[in-house]
């Protein structure tokens, strides 16, 4: 068990109207009684059942701060499986800090992150996959990415898993059975329907982690790169969509030497912004490295801001960029319409999924550019429903489990045994249980010895 | 050594003759006393075997056959650790069979039918010629102990025997009771007595004793057996034989037969189920779920029409048959019934009536990988003892077991055999850090290493481990490294042999397989899955020094390289976790962060390291987590300690 009690703002931060610290751990009850006051004579917390409310007022050194709920909840029927007591008062930043202050001068440690998930884990209230999916919700940035994260939780993807992990138990415990018991008159496998099972897997894992791709951005927010040679107007762009003087914008070329990033919320949706070092040649070395962060940034983004001079013809830099950004959620921003045009966009119009063309200097030039991008984001939203993998680590054994799979149907194609096929099949398995913390080949055993009859 | 006559005290309780103190002692001469009390008295220990009765020495109670599915790659590894079972079973089988030949090396399994008597005299005789080992007929009825650590066994003829360590490998003897139908008594396998009064011994020891069960088919007379009716089936040839030490060629001397149940055998059992005493509540112990009665199999999966029968001979001087596939507790009369319904058993004399038996085990959760008790120095478990199930498995374990109490005597650390190395491993790792629900019986789907852990390379996995532990005699290892510099050789001719488009592609051609158009290595050839190595050496010419087993390993070895590279991988993640130990005077309780259920599964097992660990049912990766960062903090500690 813990022996630390901990504390936390457990609401958002940001105005609402009512605000709520959690307090859980052995002594929750006792750093709660320093200070909360019931109204009613005679009730005390001390005293209170677990799932009961009580009506009162907190203080903080005999001066009282507000009114207040306290939410009782007795170990081991909590979030957290220990002793916790919630505060609620009325919103507001300032009030909510100063009684979290007040809790942890009571005695309480403030918590860690996630560290009331972590708790919960631990004492066993929620399973490994809950517990991630309950930490990507506290990370969600935007609320179609809570409602992800909360399907996640409801056992959208454990579902998904579950089912694709019992199809391969069953022809797992079909090969085992087979292998295992020659003599018996055991179905045989045919090699088309151990194929068909394999793909039908592979395929739904597949479909898994291509939604992962746009899961993160429902999460995260959507990963932007502005990208350009120098000079183009890449950090005048930023600039004005973040509305705040972040990047240096001078007319020298190759001012913006490293990575400047920027959250940005556009519709319901987050855009974290890098500009990024302008793509060119140049023997400068602090500027090399800049530049390759640049194409880091490039190679990472969900969605490619690809600005070019409408003023200047393009460099072959400009044909470069425009052929990396082939394939990609990319739009082309032709900036500085005001000038006269010198550049053949048609060259690399096709390049692109969007094109813009504004003046970054004028007025008004944010709403083309505000349409294209949310256009192009609500093309590759997900149904935020679906079954997303919640993390790296879900993504990371989805991944493992479909190159086992492929390498099965490998094996199959190559002629080898069912004995090469078979440990593929484990090693996918192997990969799926471990998102749910079972253990794959006690499953199989189980499988052989329900649905085969074999045996002397 | 004490003379024989002096009495010592025991408890206090009675004075009884000490008639002789060994360092070794094996209770129950079945398929784990053997290979027990073998392996410790080769390995110098004066040793005694006691078995209720020398006539039962090496019985097979149950199928009169060797090997099998997993089995067959559990025999292999004894021989190549220099047990005896490989080598009894090929120089009494009746019948040789390689099966799972279609479904890839890994896989592929020997099994032999045995004469079931000639396996008997063959071991008798061999123990009784073994140095250092004497053969006792006599029950243990009680183990003697000092402070909690075993000192000798009690027989029922009150005579006293002092050891230094005790192996119980007492099978389905101990408080055996076998039910046939309305009918139920205290008895042994096969008609011998049960052994009574020892598990009492055992439980005032604090050992947990569980009840497990089994069955066996009847055995019927040959002559009442129409086989004109039946299908045949015949054994392999050539054979293979179970021993790397085995030259002789062997031949297959019976048939076996196979014939079915049918619906009317399935009415008259359904009929009566309320008369067997699994189905009427009678037997409390715990069956193994992959070897299910008759009864069981016709109400657990009721749409099957008919289920399969084998007629195995039970040997060559005896019309016996065993009847592979009906074992059954119902009543004998019942068992006429069911039996005279089926094709070719119409007229069937039943010798033996099947029956079940129930028997007490320990939970091998008890045990550690040397296979010795946790709480009671000097005391060892081995075979159905340990709930298992099987001849093979038991005989895997008699020799850890007989190994492992040898070096308890002489101050050596155990061996204990990890789950990459063996199949021996996987099931001693199975049993005491998962424990067993029902009797366990070893399957290939069990290992996860097994295409690395292939019966036909268990010589090169475990001999050189033989040699070093001293059961590998100069004659087996001088084959091993025969062998091994053999098959080196031939890799090396196979790499530097390289055929021209006009030699490779007549082969390919006839196997159906894409032409080459420039020169091709030997070794290349044989990477593909379609080109075997009998038809390279067929345009290339024999390998010297390559016998059909080395021949085996090689080819598997060059066709499943990329598989095998993968798996040696994963076996060396495994391996690093393995390296992590844990201090056995860890307290589990005291790690904080650790979930309740967890440290009690930890506490219970009691890992050596943090491989083993990871593998506990109930602990969780998280916790693993948890574990490992206390051990580093643990080793710091320390590390600052001895500065």
């Amino acid at each position: 068990m813990q022996t630390t009690t901990i504390a936390a703002i457990a609401t958002a931060p940001g105005r609402a109207g009512i605000a709520c610290v959690r307090i859980s751990g052995p002594q929750a009850y006792e750093v709660a009684q320093r200070v909360f006051v019931p109204v009613q004579k005679g009730r005390s917390l001390a005293q209170a059942r677990g799932y009961t409310a009580l009506f009162g007022h907190v203080f903080r050194g005999g001066t009282r701060l507000d009114e207040a709920i306290a939410l009782c909840f007795r170990a081991p029927k909590s979030y957290t499986g220990e002793d916790v007591v919630e505060l609620s008062v009325h919103g507001g930043e300032a009030s909510i800090r100063s009684l979290l202050a007040t809790c942890c001068e009571a005695g309480a440690a403030p918590a860690a992150a996630g560290e009331f998930t972590r708790r919960a884990f631990l004492n066993g209230r929620i399973s490994l996959t809950q517990a991630e999916a309950v930490m990507e919700m506290i990370e969600a940035t935007s609320a179609d990415g809570a409602r992800a994260a909360a399907a996640a939780m409801e056992g959208a993807l454990f579902q998904k898993i579950h089912r694709e992990c019992e199809r391969l138990t069953a022809l797992a415990g079909h090969i085992a059975a087979y292998t295992d018991y020659p003599e018996e008159d055991v179905e045989e496998l045919r090699e088309d329907r151990l194929r068909e099972t394999l793909s039908a897997a592979r395929d739904t894992l597949r479909g898994l982690l291509d939604n992962y791709e746009s899961g993160s951005i429902l999460r995260r927010g959507v990963r932007t790169a502005i990208v350009g040679s120098p000079n183009v107007g890449k950090s005048t762009l930023l600039n004005l969509m973040s509305g705040f003087e972040k990047a240096i914008v001078t007319p020298i070329a190759g001012t913006t030497r490293d990575v400047v990033e920027q959250d940005v919320t556009l519709g319901g949706a987050t855009l974290l912004l890098a500009d990024t070092a302008g793509l060119r040649q140049t023997d400068d070395p602090i500027e090399a490295e800049g530049i390759r962060r640049s194409n880091k940034k490039l190679e990472e983004a969900n969605l490619i801001l690809a600005v070019f001079d409408l003023s200047r013809p393009l460099s072959e830099e400009d044909l470069a960029l425009a052929a990396r950004c082939r394939g990609r959620l990319a739009v082309a921003i032709f900036n500085k319409s005001d000038l006269p045009q010198q550049a053949q966009v048609e060259q690399i119009e096709d390049d692109f999924c969007r094109c813009v063309r504004i003046s970054a200097r004028e007025e008004g030039f944010s709403e083309p550019l505000r349409q294209a991008i949310l256009g192009l984001i609500a093309e590759k939203k997900p149904d935020p429903d679906a079954a997303l993998l919640a993390n790296e680590r879900q993504r990371a054994a989805a991944d493992r489990a479909c190159a086992a799979l492929e390498e099965g149907l490998d094996a199959l194609d190559a002629g080898f045994a069912l004995d090469a096929v078979s440990v593929c099949v484990d090693d996918a398995l192997d990969a799926l249980y471990a998102l749910t913390g079972e253990n794959a080949s006690d499953a199989v055993i189980d499988e052989v010895f329900s649905k085969f009859c074999v045996g002397k | 050594m004490t003379a024989a006559g002096v009495r010592i005290s025991n408890k206090g309780e009675l004075w009884m003759d000490l008639l002789g103190s060994y360092d070794v002692i094996v209770v129950g001469a079945g398929h784990a006393g053997i290979e027990a009390a073998v392996a410790a008295a080769r390995l110098g220990c004066r040793t005694a075997l006691f078995t209720m009765s020398l006539d039962g020495i090496g019985n097979m109670p149950c199928n009169p056959s060797i090997g099998g599915t997993a089995k067959g790659h559990l025999v292999r590894e004894i021989d190549a650790l220099g047990g005896v079972m490989g080598i009894a079973a090929d120089a009494t089988f009746l019948q040789s069979r390689m099966l799972n030949r279609g479904k890839g090396p890994a896989v592929h399994s020997l099994r032999v039918q045995s004469d079931r008597q000639r396996y008997h005299e063959y071991m008798k005789r061999l123990l009784e010629r073994t140095e250092n080992l004497e053969l006792k007929q006599g029950e243990v009825v009680r183990l003697l102990s000092e402070n909690g650590r075993v000192t000798g066994v009690e027989t029922r003829l009150c005579a006293g025997y002092a050891a230094k360590a005790v192996i119980l490998a007492t099978g389905t003897y101990l408080a055996g009771k076998i039910y046939v139908g309305e009918a139920s008594y205290d008895s042994g396998p096969d008609g011998q007595h049960a052994a009574v009064g020892l598990s009492d011994s055992l439980r005032a020891l604090g050992i947990t004793l569980r009840r497990f069960k089994t069955g066996t088919p009847a055995r019927a007379n040959r002559r009442s057996i129409d086989f004109s009716r039946l299908e045949v089936q015949q054994g392999d040839e050539p054979v293979e034989p179970f021993s790397f030490m085995t030259d002789e060629e062997l031949h297959n001397k019976v048939v076996c037969h196979i014939t079915y149940t049918n619906e009317e055998t399935h009415r008259i059992i359904l009929e009566n189920i309320g008369r067997s005493p699994l189905y009427g509540g009678k037997i409390e112990g715990i069956g193994p779920r992959y070897c299910p009665s008759i009864e069981d199999k016709v109400m657990r999966f009721r749409e099957k029409p008919r289920h399969q029968i084998f007629i195995e001979p039970c040997g060559e001087d005896t019309d016996e048959m065993y009847l592979q596939g009906m074992s059954s507790s119902l009543p004998e009369e019942v068992q006429n019934a069911f039996y005279h319904t089926i094709v070719g058993l119409e007229k069937l004399e039943i010798m033996r009536p099947a029956y079940a038996i129930e028997y007490d085990c320990c939970d091998p959760l008890e045990l550690d990988a040397s296979l010795a008790f946790k709480a009671v120095p000097g005391l060892f478990g081995a075979g159905q003892f340990n709930g298992t199930s099987g001849y093979e498995e038991a005989a895997a374990q008699g020799l850890i077991a007989g190994i492992n109490a040898a070096r308890t005597v002489q101050g050596k650390e155990p061996v204990m055999l990890e789950r990459q190395s063996s199949y021996i491993g996987t099931l001693i790792d199975d049993l005491v850090t998962k424990g067993v629900m029902d009797p366990y019986r070893m399957m290939t789907s069990r290992s996860e290493y097994r295409l690395t852990l292939r019966q036909d390379n268990a010589d090169t996995r475990l001999t050189p481990l033989g040699r070093e532990i001293g059961l590998v005699d100069d004659a087996r290892w001088a084959r091993f490294e025969a062998d091994t510099a053999a098959r080196a050789r031939e890799l090396e001719r196979l790499r530097r042999r390289v055929l021209r488009p006009a030699e490779a592609n007549p082969l390919l051609e006839s196997l159906e397989q894409p032409a080459v158009v420039s020169g091709v290595s030997a070794l290349d050839l044989l990477r593909r899955p379609a080109v075997s190595y009998t038809a390279l050496v067929g345009v290339i010419g024999p390998g010297e020094g390559i016998s059909p087993h080395v021949a085996n390993q090689l080819e598997t070895e060059v066709k499943y390289e990329g598989y095998i590279r993968r798996q040696q991988q994963k076996i060396d993640a495994l391996a690093r976790q393995e390296q992590v130990r844990i201090p056995p005077d860890l307290d589990f309780q005291q790690i904080e962060g650790i979930r309740l259920e967890a440290r009690e599964k930890l506490t219970r097992v009691r890992p050596k390291n943090l491989g083993q660990a990871g593998r506990i049912p109930g602990v969780n990766p998280a916790d693993i987590a948890v574990l490992s960062v206390e051990l580093a903090a643990r080793r710091a500690r320390e590390g600052g300690e001895t500065r």
